[in-house]
Protein backbone atom coordinates (compact mmCIF):
# COMPACT_ATOMS: atom_id res chain seq x y z
CA UNK A 1 0.00 0.00 0.00
CA UNK A 2 1.55 3.11 -1.02
CA UNK A 3 1.90 6.26 1.94
CA UNK A 4 -0.14 8.89 0.80
CA UNK A 5 2.67 11.95 1.03
CA UNK A 6 -0.52 14.36 1.88
CA UNK A 7 -1.17 12.59 5.71
CA UNK A 8 2.04 11.67 7.71
CA UNK A 9 1.62 8.59 9.97
CA UNK A 10 1.89 9.62 14.23
CA UNK A 11 5.43 10.26 15.71
CA UNK A 12 6.59 6.90 16.62
CA UNK A 13 6.77 6.03 20.02
CA UNK A 14 10.09 5.85 21.90
CA UNK A 15 9.50 1.76 22.52
CA UNK A 16 8.55 1.25 19.23
CA UNK A 17 11.33 2.37 18.03
CA UNK A 18 13.74 0.62 20.30
CA UNK A 19 11.83 -2.50 19.39
CA UNK A 20 12.46 -1.33 15.67
CA UNK A 21 16.05 -1.24 16.27
CA UNK A 22 16.33 -4.42 18.42
CA UNK A 23 14.57 -6.56 15.64
CA UNK A 24 16.46 -5.01 12.73
CA UNK A 25 19.68 -5.83 14.29
CA UNK A 26 18.72 -9.47 15.06
CA UNK A 27 18.85 -10.03 10.77
CA UNK A 28 22.23 -10.87 8.84
CA UNK A 29 23.26 -7.73 6.11
CA UNK A 30 21.72 -9.63 3.17
CA UNK A 31 19.44 -7.72 0.66
CA UNK A 32 17.47 -11.22 0.62
CA UNK A 33 16.43 -10.47 3.93
CA UNK A 34 14.22 -7.27 3.31
CA UNK A 35 11.45 -8.61 2.89
CA UNK A 36 11.35 -11.10 6.33
CA UNK A 37 12.77 -7.57 8.47
CA UNK A 38 9.95 -5.95 7.23
CA UNK A 39 7.39 -8.87 8.02
CA UNK A 40 9.57 -9.02 11.68
CA UNK A 41 8.92 -5.44 11.88
CA UNK A 42 5.57 -5.50 10.90
CA UNK A 43 4.99 -8.71 13.52
CA UNK A 44 6.08 -6.87 16.54
CA UNK A 45 4.99 -3.51 16.45
CA UNK A 46 1.75 -3.92 14.18
CA UNK A 47 2.53 -1.45 11.28
CA UNK A 48 5.75 -0.58 9.82
CA UNK A 49 6.48 3.32 11.15
CA UNK A 50 8.77 5.47 9.01
CA UNK A 51 11.68 4.89 10.58
CA UNK A 52 12.10 1.72 9.35
CA UNK A 53 12.52 2.94 5.83
CA UNK A 54 16.70 4.71 6.63
CA UNK A 55 16.98 2.06 9.50
CA UNK A 56 17.05 -0.65 7.47
CA UNK A 57 18.05 0.63 4.25
CA UNK A 58 21.02 1.57 6.28
CA UNK A 59 21.65 -2.28 7.65
CA UNK A 60 21.35 -3.87 4.34
CA UNK A 61 23.53 -1.12 2.34
CA UNK A 62 20.55 0.10 0.11
CA UNK A 63 18.69 3.21 -0.44
CA UNK A 64 15.86 3.95 1.84
CA UNK A 65 13.55 4.73 -1.17
CA UNK A 66 13.97 1.04 -2.40
CA UNK A 67 13.30 -0.32 1.53
CA UNK A 68 9.77 1.92 0.85
CA UNK A 69 9.56 0.94 -2.77
CA UNK A 70 9.46 -2.84 -1.88
CA UNK A 71 6.90 -2.44 1.41
CA UNK A 72 4.59 -0.32 -0.72
CA UNK A 73 4.42 -3.06 -3.26
CA UNK A 74 2.41 -5.81 -0.82
CA UNK A 75 -0.74 -4.86 0.64
CA UNK A 76 0.33 -6.75 3.72
CA UNK A 77 2.49 -3.72 4.77
CA UNK A 78 1.00 -1.18 6.35
CA UNK A 79 2.39 2.59 7.36
CA UNK A 80 0.22 3.45 9.98
CA UNK A 81 -0.67 2.00 13.25
CA UNK A 82 -4.16 -0.08 13.39
CA UNK A 83 -6.91 1.63 15.20
CA UNK A 84 -9.00 0.58 18.44
CA UNK A 85 -11.74 -0.18 15.33
CA UNK A 86 -9.92 -1.89 12.27
CA UNK A 87 -12.74 -1.06 9.33
CA UNK A 88 -12.18 -3.32 6.20
CA UNK A 89 -13.83 -3.12 3.37
CA UNK A 90 -14.32 -5.48 1.07
CA UNK A 91 -13.43 -4.56 -2.70
CA UNK A 92 -13.60 -8.35 -3.87
CA UNK A 93 -15.48 -9.04 -7.17
CA UNK A 94 -18.73 -9.39 -5.79
CA UNK A 95 -18.37 -6.23 -3.26
CA UNK A 96 -16.82 -4.63 -6.02
CA UNK A 97 -19.79 -5.28 -8.35
CA UNK A 98 -22.15 -4.17 -5.46
CA UNK A 99 -20.26 -0.66 -5.35
CA UNK A 100 -17.98 -1.75 -2.51
CA UNK A 101 -15.60 1.30 -3.34
CA UNK A 102 -19.16 3.73 -2.76
CA UNK A 103 -18.70 2.27 0.76
CA UNK A 104 -15.26 2.86 1.25
CA UNK A 105 -15.36 6.46 -0.03
CA UNK A 106 -17.95 6.90 2.64
CA UNK A 107 -16.13 5.72 5.30
CA UNK A 108 -13.08 7.62 4.23
CA UNK A 109 -15.59 11.00 4.08
CA UNK A 110 -16.46 10.57 7.41
CA UNK A 111 -13.49 9.83 9.20
CA UNK A 112 -11.45 12.01 7.18
CA UNK A 113 -8.74 9.56 6.15
CA UNK A 114 -7.94 7.43 3.42
CA UNK A 115 -7.67 3.86 3.08
CA UNK A 116 -4.48 2.45 4.55
CA UNK A 117 -4.93 5.45 7.20
CA UNK A 118 -5.60 5.57 10.87
CA UNK A 119 -7.66 8.53 12.32
CA UNK A 120 -5.55 10.59 14.60
CA UNK A 121 -7.00 9.78 18.29
CA UNK A 122 -6.02 6.05 16.96
CA UNK A 123 -9.69 4.79 17.40
CA UNK A 124 -10.65 3.44 13.37
CA UNK A 125 -7.97 2.78 10.58
CA UNK A 126 -9.51 1.51 7.26
CA UNK A 127 -8.48 -0.86 5.12
CA UNK A 128 -9.85 -2.34 1.70
CA UNK A 129 -9.57 -6.62 1.58
CA UNK A 130 -10.17 -8.96 -1.14
CA UNK A 131 -13.10 -11.27 -0.62
CA UNK A 132 -13.41 -11.89 2.70
CA UNK A 133 -15.62 -15.39 1.61
CA UNK A 134 -19.30 -14.09 2.37
CA UNK A 135 -20.30 -12.71 -1.42
CA UNK A 136 -24.02 -13.18 -0.85
CA UNK A 137 -23.85 -10.75 1.77
CA UNK A 138 -21.89 -7.86 -0.65
CA UNK A 139 -21.47 -5.07 -0.09
CA UNK A 140 -19.93 -6.01 3.27
CA UNK A 141 -17.69 -4.24 5.67
CA UNK A 142 -15.76 -5.91 8.98
CA UNK A 143 -15.97 -3.41 11.73
CA UNK A 144 -13.96 -4.87 14.85
CA UNK A 145 -14.29 -8.48 14.36
CA UNK A 146 -18.12 -7.94 13.04
CA UNK A 147 -19.30 -8.41 9.89
CA UNK A 148 -21.92 -6.20 8.21
CA UNK A 149 -23.52 -7.07 5.28
CA UNK A 150 -25.61 -5.50 2.65
CA UNK A 151 -23.82 -2.29 3.53
CA UNK A 152 -24.95 0.87 2.58
CA UNK A 153 -23.82 4.37 2.00
CA UNK A 154 -26.61 5.19 4.33
CA UNK A 155 -25.80 2.83 7.44
CA UNK A 156 -22.31 4.44 7.42
CA UNK A 157 -22.54 6.92 10.04
CA UNK A 158 -24.96 5.02 12.52
CA UNK A 159 -21.94 2.43 12.41
CA UNK A 160 -19.86 5.09 13.53
CA UNK A 161 -22.28 6.72 15.88
CA UNK A 162 -22.90 3.22 17.64
CA UNK A 163 -18.84 2.66 18.03
CA UNK A 164 -19.13 5.67 19.80
CA UNK A 165 -22.27 5.58 22.06
CA UNK A 166 -20.80 2.47 23.02
CA UNK A 167 -17.46 3.81 23.96
CA UNK A 168 -18.84 6.38 26.29
CA UNK A 169 -20.89 4.13 27.47
CA UNK A 170 -18.13 2.03 28.68
CA UNK A 171 -16.33 5.01 29.94
CA UNK A 172 -19.54 6.13 31.90
CA UNK A 173 -19.55 2.78 33.84
CA UNK A 174 -15.77 2.63 34.36
CA UNK A 175 -15.67 6.27 35.98
CA UNK A 176 -19.27 5.05 37.82
CA UNK A 177 -17.46 2.25 38.94
CA UNK A 178 -14.34 4.03 40.37
CA UNK A 179 -15.27 7.50 41.22
CA UNK A 180 -11.75 8.82 42.76
CA UNK A 181 -10.56 7.49 38.67
CA UNK A 182 -8.82 10.27 37.29
CA UNK A 183 -9.85 12.48 33.91
CA UNK A 184 -11.25 9.24 31.59
CA UNK A 185 -10.14 11.34 28.51
CA UNK A 186 -6.69 9.97 29.30
CA UNK A 187 -7.37 6.57 28.74
CA UNK B 1 30.06 -2.12 -41.06
CA UNK B 2 27.14 -4.58 -41.44
CA UNK B 3 24.47 -3.90 -43.62
CA UNK B 4 20.42 -4.28 -42.60
CA UNK B 5 18.14 -3.72 -44.16
CA UNK B 6 14.73 -1.41 -42.99
CA UNK B 7 11.69 -1.17 -44.63
CA UNK B 8 13.52 -2.32 -47.89
CA UNK B 9 15.97 0.31 -47.44
CA UNK B 10 19.46 -0.74 -47.09
CA UNK B 11 21.63 0.99 -44.00
CA UNK B 12 25.18 -0.27 -43.00
CA UNK B 13 25.34 -0.12 -39.25
CA UNK B 14 28.38 -1.39 -36.47
CA UNK B 15 27.83 -5.28 -35.87
CA UNK B 16 25.77 -5.69 -32.90
CA UNK B 17 24.59 -2.01 -32.05
CA UNK B 18 21.11 -1.47 -31.07
CA UNK B 19 18.43 -1.82 -33.41
CA UNK B 20 16.47 1.05 -32.33
CA UNK B 21 19.34 3.29 -32.13
CA UNK B 22 20.46 2.44 -35.73
CA UNK B 23 17.32 2.65 -37.08
CA UNK B 24 16.41 6.81 -35.25
CA UNK B 25 20.41 7.44 -36.78
CA UNK B 26 19.54 6.14 -40.06
CA UNK B 27 16.96 8.69 -39.91
CA UNK B 28 13.76 6.23 -39.60
CA UNK B 29 12.06 6.89 -36.68
CA UNK B 30 10.31 4.53 -34.39
CA UNK B 31 8.05 5.37 -31.82
CA UNK B 32 9.92 5.06 -28.20
CA UNK B 33 10.05 6.69 -24.65
CA UNK B 34 11.81 4.48 -22.32
CA UNK B 35 15.16 3.75 -24.15
CA UNK B 36 18.17 4.99 -23.27
CA UNK B 37 21.58 4.66 -25.20
CA UNK B 38 23.69 2.63 -23.52
CA UNK B 39 21.96 1.23 -20.68
CA UNK B 40 20.52 -2.36 -20.91
CA UNK B 41 17.03 -2.28 -23.03
CA UNK B 42 13.90 -2.03 -20.28
CA UNK B 43 11.77 -2.37 -22.78
CA UNK B 44 8.46 -1.05 -20.75
CA UNK B 45 7.06 1.21 -22.59
CA UNK B 46 6.31 -1.22 -25.21
CA UNK B 47 6.19 1.22 -27.86
CA UNK B 48 8.96 0.35 -30.13
CA UNK B 49 7.85 -2.50 -32.00
CA UNK B 50 9.04 -3.72 -35.28
CA UNK B 51 8.65 -6.60 -37.34
CA UNK B 52 11.98 -8.66 -37.97
CA UNK B 53 12.39 -11.09 -41.23
CA UNK B 54 12.05 -14.48 -39.79
CA UNK B 55 9.77 -14.26 -36.80
CA UNK B 56 6.11 -14.26 -36.62
CA UNK B 57 5.70 -11.54 -33.97
CA UNK B 58 6.24 -8.03 -33.55
CA UNK B 59 9.19 -7.54 -30.99
CA UNK B 60 10.31 -4.22 -29.24
CA UNK B 61 13.50 -2.52 -31.37
CA UNK B 62 15.32 -1.33 -28.48
CA UNK B 63 15.71 -5.49 -27.36
CA UNK B 64 17.08 -6.67 -30.77
CA UNK B 65 21.04 -6.15 -31.51
CA UNK B 66 21.85 -6.05 -35.17
CA UNK B 67 23.05 -8.74 -37.20
CA UNK B 68 24.15 -8.74 -40.65
CA UNK B 69 21.43 -9.09 -43.09
CA UNK B 70 18.45 -8.52 -40.61
CA UNK B 71 15.34 -7.64 -42.37
CA UNK B 72 13.41 -5.12 -40.33
CA UNK B 73 9.55 -3.54 -41.02
CA UNK B 74 8.59 -0.93 -39.07
CA UNK B 75 5.55 -0.35 -40.70
CA UNK B 76 3.42 -3.42 -40.57
CA UNK B 77 -0.08 -3.39 -39.36
CA UNK B 78 0.44 -5.88 -36.25
CA UNK B 79 2.98 -3.32 -35.23
CA UNK B 80 1.36 -0.22 -35.56
CA UNK B 81 -2.04 -2.09 -33.61
CA UNK B 82 0.51 -2.98 -30.82
CA UNK B 83 2.37 0.41 -30.97
CA UNK B 84 -1.23 2.05 -30.66
CA UNK B 85 -2.92 -0.49 -27.90
CA UNK B 86 0.52 0.34 -25.89
CA UNK B 87 0.23 4.35 -26.20
CA UNK B 88 -3.22 4.07 -26.17
CA UNK B 89 -3.00 2.31 -22.52
CA UNK B 90 -0.76 4.87 -21.30
CA UNK B 91 -2.74 7.75 -22.06
CA UNK B 92 -6.05 6.32 -20.05
CA UNK B 93 -3.60 6.72 -17.00
CA UNK B 94 -2.47 10.22 -18.11
CA UNK B 95 -3.95 13.74 -17.45
CA UNK B 96 -4.65 15.25 -20.82
CA UNK B 97 -4.13 19.18 -20.35
CA UNK B 98 -1.87 20.12 -22.39
CA UNK B 99 -2.14 23.97 -22.49
CA UNK B 100 -1.43 23.83 -19.24
CA UNK B 101 1.37 21.55 -18.97
CA UNK B 102 4.83 22.52 -18.40
CA UNK B 103 5.68 19.98 -20.84
CA UNK B 104 3.94 21.08 -23.82
CA UNK B 105 5.24 21.28 -27.93
CA UNK B 106 8.00 18.79 -25.98
CA UNK B 107 6.53 16.02 -25.01
CA UNK B 108 7.07 12.36 -26.07
CA UNK B 109 3.48 11.36 -25.75
CA UNK B 110 2.12 13.83 -28.27
CA UNK B 111 4.99 13.60 -31.01
CA UNK B 112 3.95 9.72 -30.79
CA UNK B 113 0.30 10.34 -30.96
CA UNK B 114 0.56 12.28 -33.59
CA UNK B 115 3.25 10.20 -35.91
CA UNK B 116 0.93 6.80 -34.89
CA UNK B 117 -2.66 8.75 -35.42
CA UNK B 118 -3.86 8.26 -32.02
CA UNK B 119 -6.04 10.62 -30.39
CA UNK B 120 -5.13 12.21 -27.27
CA UNK B 121 -8.25 12.84 -26.23
CA UNK B 122 -10.80 9.99 -25.59
CA UNK B 123 -14.02 11.36 -24.13
CA UNK B 124 -15.83 8.41 -24.11
CA UNK B 125 -13.56 7.15 -21.57
CA UNK B 126 -13.99 8.29 -18.06
CA UNK B 127 -10.92 10.17 -16.94
CA UNK B 128 -9.07 8.09 -13.93
CA UNK B 129 -7.94 9.13 -10.45
CA UNK B 130 -4.44 9.79 -10.41
CA UNK B 131 -2.64 7.15 -8.11
CA UNK B 132 -1.44 8.43 -4.27
CA UNK B 133 -2.66 11.58 -4.45
CA UNK B 134 -1.93 15.04 -5.05
CA UNK B 135 2.22 14.75 -5.98
CA UNK B 136 4.76 14.72 -3.61
CA UNK B 137 4.48 17.26 -0.93
CA UNK B 138 7.69 18.91 1.43
CA UNK B 139 10.43 17.90 -1.43
CA UNK B 140 12.62 20.07 -3.45
CA UNK B 141 11.25 17.91 -7.05
CA UNK B 142 7.57 16.97 -7.47
CA UNK B 143 6.44 13.39 -9.68
CA UNK B 144 3.26 14.10 -10.89
CA UNK B 145 1.40 11.10 -11.04
CA UNK B 146 -1.13 12.25 -13.62
CA UNK B 147 1.58 12.32 -16.01
CA UNK B 148 3.95 10.48 -15.50
CA UNK B 149 4.32 7.27 -18.05
CA UNK B 150 6.35 4.60 -15.38
CA UNK B 151 8.96 4.57 -18.34
CA UNK B 152 11.36 4.01 -15.75
CA UNK B 153 14.16 7.03 -17.03
CA UNK B 154 14.39 8.80 -14.07
CA UNK B 155 15.04 5.98 -11.89
CA UNK B 156 17.69 4.13 -14.24
CA UNK B 157 19.48 7.65 -14.95
CA UNK B 158 20.72 8.30 -11.32
CA UNK B 159 21.26 4.84 -10.56
CA UNK B 160 23.90 5.13 -13.75
CA UNK B 161 25.14 8.15 -12.48
CA UNK B 162 25.21 7.84 -8.94
CA UNK B 163 25.48 3.92 -8.45
CA UNK B 164 22.51 3.73 -7.00
CA UNK B 165 18.97 5.24 -7.17
CA UNK B 166 17.35 8.01 -4.80
CA UNK B 167 14.26 7.30 -6.82
CA UNK B 168 12.83 4.25 -6.88
CA UNK B 169 9.19 3.03 -8.08
CA UNK B 170 6.72 2.45 -5.35
CA UNK B 171 3.31 0.84 -5.18
CA UNK B 172 2.14 -1.17 -7.60
CA UNK B 173 -0.29 -1.52 -10.81
CA UNK B 174 -2.24 1.74 -11.59
CA UNK B 175 -1.25 2.99 -8.16
CA UNK B 176 2.62 2.89 -9.19
CA UNK B 177 4.39 5.68 -8.67
CA UNK B 178 8.31 7.34 -8.84
CA UNK B 179 9.62 8.52 -5.19
CA UNK B 180 12.46 8.83 -3.53
CA UNK B 181 12.29 8.62 0.51
CA UNK B 182 13.47 11.77 2.97
CA UNK B 183 13.14 10.45 6.52
CA UNK B 184 10.01 9.94 7.80
CA UNK B 185 8.42 9.71 4.03
CA UNK B 186 7.73 9.61 0.66
CA UNK B 187 9.76 12.99 -0.95
CA UNK B 188 12.33 13.92 -3.59
CA UNK B 189 14.49 16.58 -1.59
CA UNK B 190 17.97 16.33 -4.41
CA UNK B 191 18.48 18.67 -6.65
CA UNK B 192 22.07 16.86 -6.84
CA UNK B 193 22.28 16.71 -10.51
CA UNK B 194 18.41 17.10 -12.41
CA UNK B 195 19.33 14.44 -14.62
CA UNK B 196 16.18 12.93 -14.00
CA UNK B 197 14.30 16.44 -15.03
CA UNK B 198 16.37 16.21 -18.18
CA UNK B 199 15.58 13.11 -19.05
CA UNK B 200 11.72 12.50 -18.27
CA UNK B 201 10.42 12.47 -21.84
CA UNK B 202 6.85 13.76 -20.43
CA UNK B 203 7.87 16.58 -18.11
CA UNK B 204 5.64 14.36 -14.97
CA UNK B 205 9.10 15.35 -12.97
CA UNK B 206 9.90 18.68 -12.27
CA UNK B 207 10.67 21.26 -9.62
CA UNK B 208 8.77 22.11 -6.49
CA UNK B 209 7.56 25.43 -6.95
CA UNK B 210 9.84 27.67 -4.68
CA UNK B 211 12.80 25.21 -4.67
CA UNK B 212 16.06 25.81 -5.87
CA UNK B 213 17.20 25.06 -9.59
CA UNK B 214 20.15 22.80 -9.91
CA UNK B 215 21.32 24.77 -12.71
CA UNK B 216 21.77 27.58 -10.91
S1 LIG C 1 -16.30 -10.26 -2.63
FE1 LIG C 1 -16.76 -9.34 -0.75
S2 LIG C 1 -17.21 -11.09 0.41
FE2 LIG C 1 -16.65 -12.00 -1.46
S1 LIG D 1 11.82 2.01 -26.23
FE1 LIG D 1 11.65 -0.08 -26.61
S2 LIG D 1 10.10 -0.70 -25.27
FE2 LIG D 1 10.34 1.38 -24.74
Amino acid sequence: MLLNPSAAPPPTEPEVLETLGGIVARFDRRRALLVPILQAVQAQCAYLPPETMPLVGRHLGIAASEVYGVASFYNQFRFFPPGRHPIRICLGTACHVKAGDIILENFERKLGIQEGQTTADREFSLERVACVGCCALAPVAIVGETVHGHMQPSKVEGLLLQIQIAREKAQREAAAASPQAEDPSDD
Amino acid sequence: MIEIRVDGQPIAVCPGANLLEACLAAGIYIPHLCHLPGLPAAASCRLCFVALGDRPDPVPACTVAVQPGLEVLTDTPAVRRLQRSALELLLSAHTIDCRRCPANRRCALQRIARFLKVPLKRPDLPPLDPPGGPPGTGGELVVDPSHCVLCGRCVRTCRRLHGHSRLTFAGRGQRTVVTDWVETGPAIRCTDCGACIEVCPVGAIRLAPGANDPES
